[in-house]
């Protein structure tokens, strides 16, 4: 199996806060991997050092066989690598059509064949050509996150990274963008890298995940291997606890803190 | 998701309020109206869009509205004739001048100044400050710095400088005017570029591998345009009275140019006994100063972001 | 079991440039001292309920209902200043965020004492002590340090037992809760969640949830009602979920990806138009 994506002792440092311990994960090609964790776990942060927006002071990573820089990232990275947000609605220009996002990628790549492109691709997400000179706000949050994704997959990348793509949604629009995800990643045979901090999503989504605590890897299990409860640490169990609901009087009032 | 139906016929109305536009243009359209529809709402921004239209038509019409010529006075017999005279409705200066005709043949000069010194002016602050507000560090130092330096000084004495050093005139005074006002752009455009610089939008274009020069032109700046149009709008009253106040101290517009502001500095010889003389074209500035302030108050009710996100 | 809440065709509208948006759209229930879910998706209209009962709706808005009864309160009818003093003192909200519903420039302490003497009469060393002693009861340690600090220095799990504190300080019998522990990590969640459960319980206090969460609304509440596009769809007792009948409340606990439950694709919620009607 060769590396997608493979990240070795990457340490992100923000003015003294390590945002990133010395973190190493490797992701097959064509693997889905999921990072689990509560905010400031550092999760979003690898992302984000991966496709070259946050400071990495030691470590590699390497793409597709290639060791990237600290921080620099060419225009060949960004075809193999792409990224879908959380914030759906912070994530498209609030003054340009559908039209006019999905082109800029094409433009930016000096990829022909704009006009039949942007056509599939809002096809490819569901949508179809009566969104495509829609302004983002005249568009519900999960059509907005199948048009970022659309734009993320319009220069048909090899590795998609998704920073909590369905945490701004409500349950049914969720539930109907994670099959679009599941069904692009069958059809174009990408990578993906998701992040999350709901453990019911990431099971559904991924073959592998690492659960993150602040700025370390706590725990690498499978899926399965969490399904069946062969959960070793107990941050990882009291996640699981957490994420089926309310337990009256089974979770005695933790000391404060 | 969306049924198929035949283009059923709509209204304009409808067509430009469509939430689900055909084309590029319609989008574009339906946007430009619904501003249209948020500004025409407001009485009083109607009010001075109406002013700035008159003037706009006064200066193209001015040969044909004015009833004598602007430059050559009847010194014979209509010196210093009062408002009201025959066939002089605002009267006449020293030289024996028709005031109206000199009042609408100098709008053109005042269209002349905001024009110019709204092209100059505007595009280098809006530049300036998006470039300084996206690159950051050191490049945002040297050119906040350069803005700062320009703002220290009072525009008037600023401009008058340049004019002192340019040499009178009145290509000179919208240079004068234009060099002095835009670091007030600068630090409007900066401030929406911070704002903007780490929103998701832009980092996604960054992630498609866009050169900081495109992020800057096509992404950033048209979200600092329409402040900055509102503060240009705004302004204008206020490069007007510059103009004004160079031409009153004679290193604007040179006689006999019927520049609103020289016309006020050669009426207050005779201020107390012909108040006239000045009084008509200070009402011209006044006039034409109040409606771009309302004309900028509704603009930026009508552009603001926070209304058109909705 | 004399309600102490009484809602009966509860309406609210929201008059536009381009017409009236119903966002309540007759909606009924009663309350007695227990807890109510109120669940549903972004402009289902639950969150305009909890605020039409608590008065903070935007004043373009219009309000009508055929009963809005708080122990024998007509909460329509009463006066701006009676309205007032039974916020907080009798009836009292908790929000989303607490980054935003607490004032930024007055210290977490100050901002409880306030909220106390604006309702009781107290001395101002009696305030403190009932500020620092519920501190204590939302289980923050060392209460006397949060006393004086502000909002930006607490952590959202903090931030959000503050305003439980403050909420609850004036001894209120009614509480509603907007997605209190949306903005918080799931373990903080059920923590701040086990407090709010125990003060309730201790207080005898009613509860309205208000949440998107199907699952943690029903593992919570006594009772859950379902809203969609401004109607209730269902009202049930939470632990008969699984028994829901409107295939609405079935979608929504169907559509939630769970662990140890592969289903690929997930089943995807198919809106009906009728349910809207």
């Amino acid at each position: 199996m060769t590396a997608a994506v493979s990240i070795d002792d990457l340490v992100v440092d923000y003015d003294g806060f390590l945002a990133l311990d010395r973190v190493s994960i490797e992701i097959a090609s064509g693997e889905s991997f999921g990072l689990v964790g509560e905010s400031g776990s550092g999760k979003s942060t690898l992302l984000r050092a991966i496709a070259g927006l946050a400071p990495v002071s030691a470590g590699t990573i390497t793409v597709n066989g290639q060791t990237l820089a600290a921080r620099y990232r060419d225009k060949a990275f960004f075809r193999q690598v792409q990224m879908v947000f959380q914030d759906p609605y912070g994530s498209l220009h609030p003054r340009q059509t559908v039209d006019r996002l999905l082109l800029e990628p094409l433009a930016i790549h000096g990829i022909d064949n704009a006009e039949p492109r942007i056509l599939r691709a809002l096809d490819e997400v569901g949508l179809g050509a009566s969104f495509r000179f829609r302004y983002s706000h005249q568009l519900s949050g999960g059509q907005r996150q199948r048009i970022a994704i659309a734009r993320a997959l319009i220069i048909e990348p090899s590795i998609l990274l998704l920073d909590e793509p369905t945490s701004a949604l409500d349950a049914s629009v969720q539930a109907e963008v994670l099959n679009l995800l599941e069904q692009v990643r069958r059809d174009r045979q990408l990578t993906f890298l998701m992040v999350s901090h709901d453990l019911g999503v990431v099971t559904h989504m991924c073959d592998r995940l690492a659960v993150m605590k602040s700025g370390r890897v706590v725990e690498r299990l499978s899926s399965g291997d969490l399904a069946s409860g062969k959960v070793e640490q107990t941050y990882t169990q009291e996640l699981m606890v957490a994420s089926k609901g309310f337990v009256r009087r089974v979770i005695a009032p933790a000391p404060a803190g | 998701m969306s049924q198929i139906s035949e283009t059923p016929v709509l209204s304009r109305r409808e067509w430009l309020l469509s939430d689900r536009p055909q084309s590029r243009l319609q989008a574009r359209l339906g946007r430009a109206y619904m501003t249209w529809r948020r500004f025409s709402s407001n009485r009083l921004a109607m009010v001075g869009l109406g002013i700035i239209l008159l003037l706009v038509a006064v200066a193209i019409l001015a040969d044909v509205l004015a009833p004598h010529s602007p430059v050559i006075g009847n010194l014979g017999g209509a010196r210093l004739l009062p408002p009201g005279s025959e066939g002089y409705l605002l009267g006449t200066d020293d030289q024996g001048r028709d005031i109206l005709s000199r009042l609408l043949h100098g709008s053109r000069l005042t269209l002349l100044v905001i024009v110019l010194v709204a092209v100059i002016a505007a595009p280098i602050g809006l530049l300036v400050g998006a470039v300084s507000g996206y690159a950051g560090g050191w490049v945002d130092a040297v050119l906040m710095r350069i803005t700062d330096i320009f703002l220290a000084f009072p525009k008037l004495v600023l401009a008058l400088a340049f004019v002192a050093a340019m040499g009178p005139g009145i290509e000179n005074a919208i240079l004068a005017i234009a060099i002095t006002s835009w670091p007030p752009y600068a630090r409007i455009a900066r401030a929406e570029t911070l704002a903007v610089r780490h929103s998701d939008y832009i980092a996604a274009v960054r992630l498609m591998g866009a050169s900081p020069f495109r992020i800057v032109l096509r992404h950033v700046m048209p979200m600092c345009v329409s402040s900055l149009i509102v503060r240009v709008t705004l302004d204008m009253a206020g490069i007007i009275l510059t103009a004004a106040g160079l031409g009153f101290l004679g290193l604007g517009a040179q006689p006999p140019l019927p520049e609103w502001g020289a016309m006020i500095a050669a009426g207050r010889r005779f201020i107390l006994d012909q108040w006239w003389v000045a009084t008509m074209p200070g009402l011209a500035i006044l006039i034409v100063s109040l409606g771009f302030n309302l004309l900028g108050d509704g603009l930026r009710d009508a552009l603001d972001p926070r209304e058109s996100g909705q | 079991m004399t309600p102490m809440l009484t809602v009966e065709d509860l309406r609210v509208r929201f008059p536009t440039r381009t017409g009236v948006i119903e966002a309540v759209r007759g909606v009924s229930f009663t309350l007695g001292r227990e807890r109510l879910g109120i669940v549903g998706e972004s402009g289902s209209g639950k969150s305009q309920t909890g605020r039409a009962i608590m008065g903070l709706t935007p004043p373009h808005a219009q309000i009508t209902a055929k009963s809005l009864d708080f122990d024998g309160i007509d909460l329509l009818k009463a006066p701006s200043k009676l309205r007032r003093s039974l916020r907080g003192n009798r009836i009292a909200m908790i929000l989303q965020d607490p980054k935003y519903s607490l004032n930024p420039v007055m210290s977490i302490g100050r901002q409880i004492v306030e909220t106390l003497r604006t309702h009781e009469k107290v001395s101002a060393h009696q305030a403190r002590d009932q500020a620092i002693a519920m501190l204590e009861a939302v289980q923050i340690r060392d209460a006397a340090r949060v006393f004086d600090l502000y909002p930006h220095e607490v952590s959202g799990g903090m931030g959000q037992r503050a305003m439980i504190a403050m909420m609850l300080i004036a001894g209120p019998e009614l509480l509603i809760a907007d997605e209190p522990t949306s903005a918080l990590d799931v373990t903080v969640q059920l923590e701040v969640l086990g407090i709010l459960d125990r003060l309730v319980a201790d207080r005898g206090m009613g509860l309205i949830f208000i949440s998107h969460d199907l699952r943690l609304v029903s593992s919570f509440c006594d009772r859950v009602i379902v809203m969609y596009a401004g109607r209730i769809v269902e009202e049930i007792a939470a632990t008969d979920l699984a028994h829901a009948k409107h295939p609405y409340t079935q979608g929504l606990l169907d559509c939630m990806p769970a662990i140890g439950s592969s289903r690929h694709p997930l089943p995807v919620l198919d809106r009906k138009p009728e349910w809207a009607l």
